[in-house]
């Protein structure tokens, strides 16, 4: 029997895998777009499971809202990718510091 | 709309419409801009002559009131009105700002029209300043007028224009800031924002001593008193001349106005308190100041520290009312202080800028500001180094200028108090007399010291219009003062027995 | 009289003053000196006038107000007049003095580039002396003294490309600003003791003034009327040169020669003398303040009377001169003998202006040479100016008959009567300063017209007398310089021609006990000529032919043996140098230090840019914290979040 722990349980493997994926990975910006959209799938995760259990369908209706937007925020992320690419050649994380002190 | 209004509504509507006018206008020749400016400054100041003319000389109340609500949620009120301490100071406003303009005329190259529109609007938000007698209209005004002459120095302004005009935003916002925060707990206190309101406001002593204090340093930075007037040889020097005339001749004095519209009826008994201290700020500025300016090199910088120890009457005679109290514990002598220290501040703002109009004659035609690159300029401009010596001896307090006026009754007023405060505040005689002409001397006398100075032009019409028209008023204020004191008399009075009520 | 000449007397030369000085271009030079000169000659026509109204036993003195100056607390400033008979002899003799010399201007000046300027200044300057004397409150007379200043200012640097003028007319200005700071502390005590600034409503209070105490020094307390007096005195040491405000006077001699006779000679240099003549009521409440108006008037002159035996400048001896006669004057007045200072201020004037028109005349026919060492022998080629000269070298001595021996021997009389604190000081210091005055006068009279001609053959080949507009000033001049004091004597010192104007304490009325022993000018004259100080000036005279034209060497042997004295006399004991180097130069020192250390420093250093500089140093450890990677950020973001719920959760337990 798959119980609502379960669901929790992945949602939050799914959010620390995207979190470690954010912190470690130093290279590739490409890499950190797709944590940001794993991280978007956690927290689906949860309001699909959590909408279920309730019996309540607003949090269905949010992972719609949500689905959509992370789509723009991804196709805006690359296009701010493919410009970063051509203004510094490179995609690589430490290489873009800009906003330090 | 009442004529305050207006007052302020010309000059900046007129200076939205240079602003405008900037672009496309320039057909064969004929600069739209400056003529514009021109008229929107003529028209300010003949619509401020019914001031004058309208006046009534009898009472202290507030005359051309306007009174509207504007805020209602905090009581802010629409609320102008003048006495015959600020009644003077728009007339001085509005009477520099058409000179300051035709000294700009074909001077500025730079965006000129943006140099006329910023000094017009300028010039309606400081009649804003002297006319609110709402707290917060007023320090809308008061920060507000900060902006343009940000922007004449940081845009018009020499070489460390950008040093200077932070110097001199940081100095005048934190003392603006503290200004704030008094106003907000008058207003608590009063429920009101009107000035009146907070005149006739009972105050602790620990209070009226936190908000004198407060004030005092909004106040004392525009002044400027010693030690917060390093700003001004700074902004001084990087101002463009109109920059400087007006900062001198106007912007100087919404301190000394704040003073007498704020802190003394106010905080009676913290002024009373501080009182000693006030005098021995002034006192500083008047030694200190005049010493320091013996040994400047650049023009501009003698002037800016003979500013400093001018205005240094001007807040010696404001305060003291407490030490002519404390003495004789009696009323003759506050009056001719206060008295005196008003028509300083008037007599200033033609003397200072009528030399810093002198010194940018000067530096329109050689481009320096240093002392030792002149010598000899009366052989190649007489009618110039004529108007030159006039100004340097009404800046030395000479009888028969307007500078003789405010200092003779200050000193006057002074010995009231204490032999001392007399003696040192007459010290100026020396020093005053010593920094200017040694100036002079260096300048104007002299053989002709270099090429560029057997090279200079004397005074265009333009110019001699400008210097001419300071200097009838500069003759006239010293002739005649009657005039002036008595537009101040009524207000004087009532400050002098407001300010020996104690609120306690 | 209608009031309307008075206000003629002193706007006639003002308007053309400013006719001259802003349209001089137009008017051109001879328009000039018609429209200052026929203006000038008005007024002294008018003065005249008012004069003889006041000589009349039933006049009363005229006192009126012209405008309101300001009114504030109380106090009521205003511009007007008090002319009574003290003002009518200042009137008289300035408009006089001031018509001769710009009759003779017309002369001196004839090449000058500035002509139109100089009649300007000089009608603007017998404006600005007749406001002064003519003045009936403080504030017209504290206006007066600073104009005179102004145009002494601005005609001692008239050559203005000369540096040494324009340092002169600077140091001239300061020193006089100095005293206008005593001055005006005395104006402003007795303002805030009387509570006016009117002469008569000053005076009518007096006698309070010297009860009433103050204490400047805490512990001291002193009378008032001393305080007002001494601070009055200040601002008359300066104008009238005493020592030690003297400095100015003789370097003013830069200006033309014109304007050393009238400004720098015979009037305004006297207006400190008139101010204590005028303020009388005041002084003689004061005992202290008489005794130091006493010594410093007796001490100046003697000791600025050394200096004239070394100076070789022609106009310097004659200035040196001034300031030794300002001394007699003052001393006078230290007196209470009042009306001898102001007698003798009436005769100096004539006299002194007469030698400074002759030191002029002869200036220019040496083409501007001023070294009396490089003259001599001038008798022959200019007669009109030798004669003069000699009239008024002997008035200036003092010889019998001569106007200076009624005013001087007069004076001289007084202060030997005097009972005052160091009267007997004084009275030695100015006997022998009758001496001094012999020896400096002739020895520059016989240098000049005559012995061996010292000039150089091109100067003496193109000698020749001055024109006459500089010879008639001269002879006018020369008349009351001789004949003024058989005239003036008796009215003026033991007459009661004084009488309102000048206020004697009965206690020391010095004058009254001379005029007991007085009858008549040539009895004067006969008595005088037995007295000390016509022996001694007789001697001084025979002294200086002996040194000057007899044996030439004696002076310099005299100098060679006294070398440290002649020092000290040609450094003119160091006053110069004590002004230059301890008090100007101290008071540029004490201003750099202020400007380098407390506003550079400490101000803008420590504080403006401290502050600034602090705020900088903070931040500088803060932005370490921003690296510019997005990870630290998200890190920081979690970690935070993560601490933000957990101290939400753990809160409650």
């Amino acid at each position: 029997m798959i119980t609502l722990t379960h669901y929790m349980a992945l949602s939050a493997l799914l959010l620390a895998i995207s979190v470690a994926g954010i912190f470690i990975n130093r290279k590739n910006v490409i890499l950190l777009l797709m944590c940001v959209e794993l991280l978007l799938l956690a927290v689906n995760f949860n309001f699909i499971a959590l909408s279920r259990f309730m019996g309540d369908a607003t949090g269905q209706v949010f992972v719609f809202f949500i689905l959509t937007v992370a789509a723009a925020e991804s196709a805006i992320g690359l296009a701010i990718l493919v410009v970063i690419f051509r203004t510094r050649r490179s995609i690589n994380v430490q290489d873009l510091d800009v906003l330090r002190g | 709309m009442g004529l305050l209004s207006l007052l302020i509504a010309l000059p900046i509507g007129g200076g939205l419409l240079v602003l405008a006018s900037s672009r496309g206008m320039k057909a064969g020749g004929f600069r739209a801009d400056r003529w514009l400016a021109l008229l929107a400054s003529l028209a300010t100041f003949v619509a401020s002559l019914p001031l004058w003319t309208g006046f009534d000389r009898t009472t202290w109340h507030m005359q051309f009131v306007e009174r509207q609500p504007w805020v209602p949620t905090f009581n802010v009120e629409y609320f102008l009105g003048v006495d015959g301490f600020s009644m003077p100071l728009i007339l001085l406003t509005t009477f520099l700002t058409p000179l300051v303009i035709i000294a700009g005329w074909e001077t500025v190259k730079l965006r000129p029209a943006q140099y006329f529109a910023a000094f017009l609007i300028l010039e309606g938000l400081m009649i804003g300043v002297f006319a609110a007698l709402d707290a917060f209209l007023f320090y809308v005004f008061w920060e507000a007028m900060l902006i343009p002459m940000f922007v004449i120095i940081g845009v018009w302004g020499g070489e460390r224009r950008i040093y200077a005009t932070v110097k001199f935003f940081l100095y005048t916002f934190l003392g603006s800031v503290l200004m704030l925060v008094a106003l907000i707990y008058l207003y608590l206190q009063a429920d009101s924002y009107s000035i009146l309101d907070f005149h006739s406001l009972p105050l602790s002593l620990a209070e009226q001593v936190w908000i004198f204090l407060a004030l005092l340093v909004a106040f004392a930075v525009k002044v400027p008193m010693w030690p917060v007037h390093t700003w001004l040889p700074d902004a001084h020097v990087e101002a463009p001349t109109g920059g400087s005339v007006i900062l001198a001749a106007i912007l100087l004095k919404v301190g000394g106005y704040g003073f007498i519209r704020f802190s003394l009826p106010v905080t009676p008994d913290a002024a009373g308190l501080l009182a000693p201290l006030m005098i021995a700020l002034s006192l500083v500025a008047v030694v200190y100041i005049g010493l320091v300016a013996l040994v400047q090199q650049d023009l501009k910088k003698l002037i800016a520290y003979s500013s400093v120890a001018h205005m240094g009457f001007v807040t010696l005679g404001i305060f003291l009312a407490w030490g002519i109290l404390s003495r004789t514990g009696e009323l003759p002598g506050v009056a001719m202080g206060i008295t005196g220290g008003m028509v300083q501040m008037v007599s200033h703002g033609f003397v200072s800028g009528a030399l810093f109009l002198c010194v940018g004659v000067l530096y329109d035609r050689m481009h320096t500001r240093e002392i030792a690159a002149y010598g000899g300029v009366a052989n190649t401009m007489p009618r110039f180094a004529a108007f030159m010596v006039l100004f340097a001896m009404a800046n030395s307090g000479l009888p028969g200028t307007s500078g003789f006026v405010g200092e003779f009754l200050v000193i006057l007023a002074s010995y009231q108090a204490s032999f001392w405060y007399a003696f040192l505040a007459a010290t100026t005689l020396v020093l005053g007399a010593a920094y200017t002409l040694w100036m002079v001397k260096r300048v104007v006398f002299g053989p002709v010291t270099n090429e560029r100075v057997a090279a200079l032009r004397d005074l265009n019409a333009r110019e001699f219009l400008v210097l001419g028209l300071v200097a009838a008023a500069v003759m006239l204020l010293g002739l005649w003062p009657a005039p002036l004191v008595d537009v101040l008399s009524a207000s004087v009075d009532n400050l002098a027995s407001h300010i020996i009520q104690s609120k306690l | 009289m209608s009031s309307g000449i008075y206000l003629a007397i002193v706007l006639c030369p003002l308007a053309a003053a400013l006719l001259a000085g802003m349209a001089g271009r137009l008017i051109g030079r001879a328009g000039a000196h018609s429209v200052t000169i026929a203006a000038v000659g008005a007024s002294f026509a008018m003065s005249l006038m008012v004069l003889r109204e006041q000589l009349d036993p039933a006049a009363v003195p005229l006192n009126q107000e012209i405008y309101t100056w300001l009114v504030t607390d109380g106090v009521r400033m205003q511009v007007g007049f008090l002319v009574d008979r003290l003002t009518a002899l200042m009137m008289t003799v300035v408009t006089f003095v001031s018509l001769m010399v710009h009759i003779y201007t017309i002369g001196y000046m004839h090449d000058d580039p500035g002509y139109q300027r100089f009649f300007s200044h000089i009608s603007l300057f017998t404006f600005a002396m007749l406001m002064l004397v003519m003045s009936n409150n403080f504030m017209q007379l504290y206006f007066g003294w600073e104009a005179v200043g102004l145009v002494s200012y601005l005609l001692i640097g008239f050559w203005y490309k000369r540096p040494t003028a324009i340092f002169a007319n600077l140091k001239a200005f300061l020193v006089n600003r100095v005293g206008d700071f005593g001055l005006l502390l005395g104006i402003a005590t007795l303002l805030a003791y009387t509570g006016s600034l009117d002469y008569q409503e000053v005076f009518a209070q007096a006698a309070s003034l010297q009860g009433q105490q103050m204490e400047i020094f805490p512990g001291s307390p002193w009378s008032v009327a001393t305080i007002a007096c001494l601070g009055l005195f200040v601002g008359a040491m300066a104008k009238s040169a005493q020592m030690p405000l003297h400095v100015w006077l003789p370097d003013s001699m830069e200006g033309p020669t014109p304007i050393s006779a009238l400004i720098h000679a015979a009037t305004m240099v006297t207006a400190g003398v008139f101010l204590l003549a005028r303020m009388s009521p005041l002084f003689e409440l004061s005992q202290t303040a008489l005794s130091v108006v006493l010594v410093v008037g007796a001490t100046t002159a003697l000791l600025t009377g050394f200096i004239g035996i070394v100076q070789n400048d022609i106009k310097r001896v004659v200035a040196y001169s001034t300031l030794s006669q300002l001394g007699y004057m003052t001393a006078a007045l230290g007196a209470s003998a009042y009306a001898a200072g102001i007698f003798h201020l009436m005769t100096h004037a004539f006299f002194k202006a007469l030698l400074f028109l002759a030191a002029g005349s002869v200036i220019v026919a040496m083409h501007h040479e001023q070294d009396i060492r490089k003259m001599g022998g001038l008798r022959r080629y200019m007669p009109v100016t030798y004669w003069t000269s000699l009239m008024g070298s002997l008035a200036l001595i003092g010889f019998p008959g001569f106007s200076g021996f009624f005013s001087k021997d007069a004076l001289i009389e007084a202060v030997g009567l005097s009972e005052l604190p160091f009267a007997g000081f004084a009275y030695y210091c100015l006997m022998a300063g009758v001496l001094v005055t012999a020896v400096y006068s002739f020895r520059m009279f016989f240098l000049v017209f005559h012995g061996k001609e010292r000039m150089d053959e091109e100067t003496r080949h193109h000698l020749h007398e001055s024109p006459w507009v500089i010879t008639v000033p001269l002879v006018l001049l020369a008349i009351p310089s001789v004949a003024i004091g058989w005239l003036a004597i008796e009215p003026l010192l033991f007459g009661s021609y004084f009488d309102g104007a000048i206020v004697v304490n009965e206690d020391h009325n010095v004058l009254a006990e001379l005029g007991r022993e007085f009858h008549g000018s040539g009895q004067f004259v006969l008595h005088g000529m037995l007295g000390w100080p016509v022996l001694l000036s007789m001697f001084g005279v025979g002294l200086a032919w002996y040194a000057y034209l007899r044996n030439p060497a004696f002076p310099e042997n005299v100098r060679r043996r006294l070398a440290s004295v002649h020092a000290l006399l040609v450094n003119k004991y160091y006053l110069d140098d004590l002004n230059d180097k301890v008090i100007a130069r101290g008071a540029r020192g004490l201003g750099s230090l202020f400007w380098k250390i407390g506003d550079a420093l400490l101000i803008d250093g420590a504080m403006v840019n401290g502050s600034a500089r602090t705020l900088g140093w903070i931040a500088g450890y803060m932005r370490r914290g921003q690296t510019g990677y997005l990870y630290h950020y998200a890190f920081a973001m979690i970690v935070s979040l993560a601490a933000l719920l957990a101290w939400i959760i753990f809160r409650g337990s």
